[in-house]
């Protein structure tokens, strides 16, 4: 593994942060730059996903905010990782490209397993109210 | 020109650009193809953004160059999910 150097991971990602950006939607952008997380609802369906750097990803229902489980996934090489833009923007990749097979090779963990049910129904809270909020707001 | 962009997600870089050029070009569709085997060889996953109904953005595996629709500007190779 190559020594860590503050100054070629800080360009990979802002090299990320701009991929991200062209791929997914205004507004889903807007919310990471925000907020440091996306969201993503597959097609059809009642629940979404909430997607953060290096943690699992999170579905809740889209009714009622209720969270459902995390789903531990990870997308880098066992000896280096990917920027954290491009970790989310894999994850984004794979779930709404293939959802039930990102969610067939992810672990299953209840809620709090990773990441504080408090920080995520803060981020629930804020992003509702961004969605509610902004006139173009929702994906 | 139909102009497809290659690229790969590699740790302490960002994304790197493997191959690009005119689709409809046979040479140039060779080096692609070259290109996009060599990834998936690799064990990356291969996706393509697609916009999607009401305004949508998702994404498109693909596991073949031919499943990468030829007006495609952009293919993105990322490393394949494992459990956490």
């Amino acid at each position: 593994m190559r020594g860590y150097d503050a100054a070629r991971e800080r360009r990979a990602e802002q090299r990320a942060r701009a991929l991200l950006r062209s791929c997914v939607p205004d507004e889903a952008w807007t919310i990471y730059e925000r907020f440091g997380f996306l969201y993503a609802q597959p097609r059809g369906r009642d629940y979404a996903y909430l997607i953060y750097p290096y943690k699992p990803l999170v579905a809740y229902r889209t009714d009622t905010r209720e969270l459902l489980g995390e789903y531990c996934v990870r997308f880098n090489p066992a000896d280096a990782r990917l920027p954290p833009a491009d970790d989310v923007l894999a994850k984004w990749l794979a779930v709404t490209a293939d959802e039930r097979g990102l969610i067939a090779t992810a672990n299953v963990a209840a809620i709090g397993s990773q990441l504080e049910p408090a920080r995520l129904r803060r981020d629930l809270d804020r992003l509702a109210d961004w969605l509610r909020t902004e006139p173009a707001g929702g994906e | 020109m139909a102009v497809m962009r290659l690229l790969a997600m590699r740790p302490g870089q960002g994304e790197i650009l493997l191959a690009e050029g005119d689709v409809e070009d046979p040479a140039v569709e060779r080096e692609l193809i070259a290109a996009f085997r060599a990834e998936l060889d690799r064990g990356m996953w291969a996706a393509v953004p697609v916009p999607a109904p009401g305004g949508r953005h998702e994404a498109q595996l693909v596991r073949s160059f031919a499943e990468i629709p030829r007006d495609a500007e952009r293919v993105i190779f990322f490393p394949r999910a494992a459990g956490g």
